[in-house]
């Protein structure tokens, strides 16, 4: 550097001062030893997290938690307790019945891996593995309705048949409606805003679907 | 904005300008190597002037040449994918609309993908297909059944596996077929028009789309109506297919370039035949004797399956 030879310090200034560098972390959980706190605690910090996300499924308002802190937990509770609800539907025979259990999971994680996928080859900008968690957390309205469902079956209500369509109708929209709106959180190039949401409600109507043609043996 | 010829000249006279004005000035060659060789393959076709029609205006030139440039990235990296969703959704609907209202005499390649083949359509459109057949199968069987007494709704959940088994293998192993066997008759008789495999999963996967309404209709119980809204659609998508393949066959020999057509045709319309067939029950489902009660383990239904 040519310019910096006529560059001198006097010898009589005192240069002086201190060289730390920072121990102290930006996020209050990075750097944090979670080995020495009892387990009840790291197991309390999660589950209050997967709570906090299924709060703010039920009362979607614009905020990026679903987003910031993704999870899998609260999807993969979800996915399993719904694959097992619609477990009991089978018919006489396996031809004609409802979805397995391995069908289930597989469209469930199947269609989220894909919707994610386009999303991101159209220019999305959101990770991997936040919009699983989103497409994820986005199935709990459906999973307490199926839940409801069958807690009417068992106490012998009958099948609910004509409240199901509107009831599964709206609650269609509500996830669609909740999943969009944490997907588009400027995420996305906004020429394409349809074409991303789009799959999202087929992913929602298969589940409503599935749902909804459930007939207990 | 100049054409592809003026565009050439200017930048020569620019630049030798330039540099007699100022000798010392550093210059920057950019280099465009798709320019010398589309202009030479356009001078020697003067006559093809019905192809024009077809190819679409002097923009697909230019489309072409930018388009070649896009897909650089090697086959193994992410953007190389992102090339084929390279779509607005003003485009998808546009390329819809020309699927379901064929233009006479109007390529759908040509007119609508102009070297920008997308992966979108084909593949959500499939997607929507089979759930579609599925759902309206079963929803048309629930509501011919309905007032039986001895009826039990089954959701029939293994047909949506069968349903995207065939119609994923149809929209994609067949232009795969058709794409070979183009190549293969282009080695012998050179054609002018010739498309990339992507360009015929494009033209198959949006020419599907009049089958997704038409499935929705199919609900209504009647065998006539049914047969109407199938023969229509079949000449909708029919004549997409046929008018975006005709170009490519017919310099070939008359009777390789009609087999052709007509096996494409054919094959669309065992499509629709079949999906009718097997995920639709006839309407006409009189059968007085008993049905097998359902716990013994055989099918309800007694109509062939």
């Amino acid at each position: 550097f040519p310019g910096l030879a006529d560059v001198s310090i006097s010898q009589d200034i005192p240069v002086e001062g201190e060289i730390t560098v920072p121990v102290g972390s930006n996020s209050p959980d990075e750097d944090y030893s979670t080995l020495d706190e009892p387990v009840k605690d790291t197991i309390m910090r999660d589950l209050k997290a997967v709570g906090k996300k299924f709060v703010h499924v039920m009362y979607p308002r614009k905020s990026s938690a679903l987003l910031r802190d993704w999870d899998l937990w609260g999807p993969l509770v979800l996915c399993v307790a719904l694959a097992l609800m619609l477990q009991g539907g089978s018919a006489d025979s396996k031809d004609d019945g409802g979805p397995q259990f391995a069908e289930v999971f597989v469209i469930i994680w199947f269609g989220a891996v894909v919707i994610t996928l386009n999303s991101k080859l159209l220019g999305g900008t959101i990770s991997f593995f936040q919009s699983l968690c989103v497409l994820g957390y986005c199935v709990m309205p459906l999973t307490v309705a199926m839940l409801v469902c069958r807690l009417v079956l068992l106490a012998g209500g009958g099948t609910m048949g004509a409240v199901r369509v509107p009831l599964l109708l709206l609650l269609h929209v509500f996830c669609v409606s909740t999943a969009s709106t944490a997907f588009l959180a400027d995420s996305q190039p906004p020429n394409r805003k349809a074409l991303v949401v789009y799959p999202i409600f087929l992913f929602y109507f298969v589940i409503s679907w599935m749902i909804l043609t459930f007939t207990p043996q | 904005m100049a054409t592809a010829d003026d565009l050439k000249f200017q930048e020569f006279d620019d630049a030798a300008n330039l540099l007699a004005a100022n000798p010392d000035a550093t210059t920057i060659s950019i280099d465009e190597p798709e320019i010398p060789k589309n202009q030479h393959s356009r001078l020697q076709e003067p006559g093809r002037e019905e192809d024009d029609e077809l190819l679409g205006t002097d923009d697909s030139d230019k489309t072409e040449l930018l388009a070649g440039q896009k897909k650089s990235a090697p086959f193994w990296t992410f953007d190389y994918y992102q090339t084929f969703f390279d779509v607005d959704t003003y485009q998808v609907l546009d390329r819809i609309k020309g699927s379901v209202f064929p233009v006479p005499g109007k390529n759908f390649v040509r007119l609508y993908i102009r070297s920008n083949p997308d992966l979108y359509g084909p593949f959500w459109i499939c997607a929507t297909l089979v759930f579609t057949i599925a759902v309206s199968g079963n929803l048309s069987n629930f509501f011919i059944h309905l007032g039986k007494p001895t009826y039990h709704y089954v959701p029939e959940f293994r047909k949506v596996s069968i349903a995207a088994t065939t119609i994923y293998a149809y929209a994609w192993l067949v232009p795969l077929a058709l794409w070979g066997f183009l190549m293969w008759r282009n080695t012998k008789v050179m054609n002018i028009v010739s498309y990339s495999f992507l360009e015929i999963v494009c033209v198959y996967g949006y020419s599907l789309f009049i089958y997704i309404p038409t499935a929705i209709l199919w609900i209504i119980p009647q065998k006539v109506v049914r047969w109407v809204l199938m023969v229509f659609s079949l000449c909708l998508s029919g004549s997409v297919l046929v008018m975006t393949f005709w170009p490519a066959v017919r310099d070939d020999n008359r009777r390789v370039a009609v087999a052709t057509v007509a096996a494409i045709l054919l094959l669309h319309a065992l499509l629709a035949v079949g999906c009718l067939a097997y995920f639709f029950d006839a309407p006409e489902l009189d059968i007085p004797a008993p049905i097998i009660p359902a716990h013994n383990g055989t099918t309800v239904v007694t109509k062939s399956h």
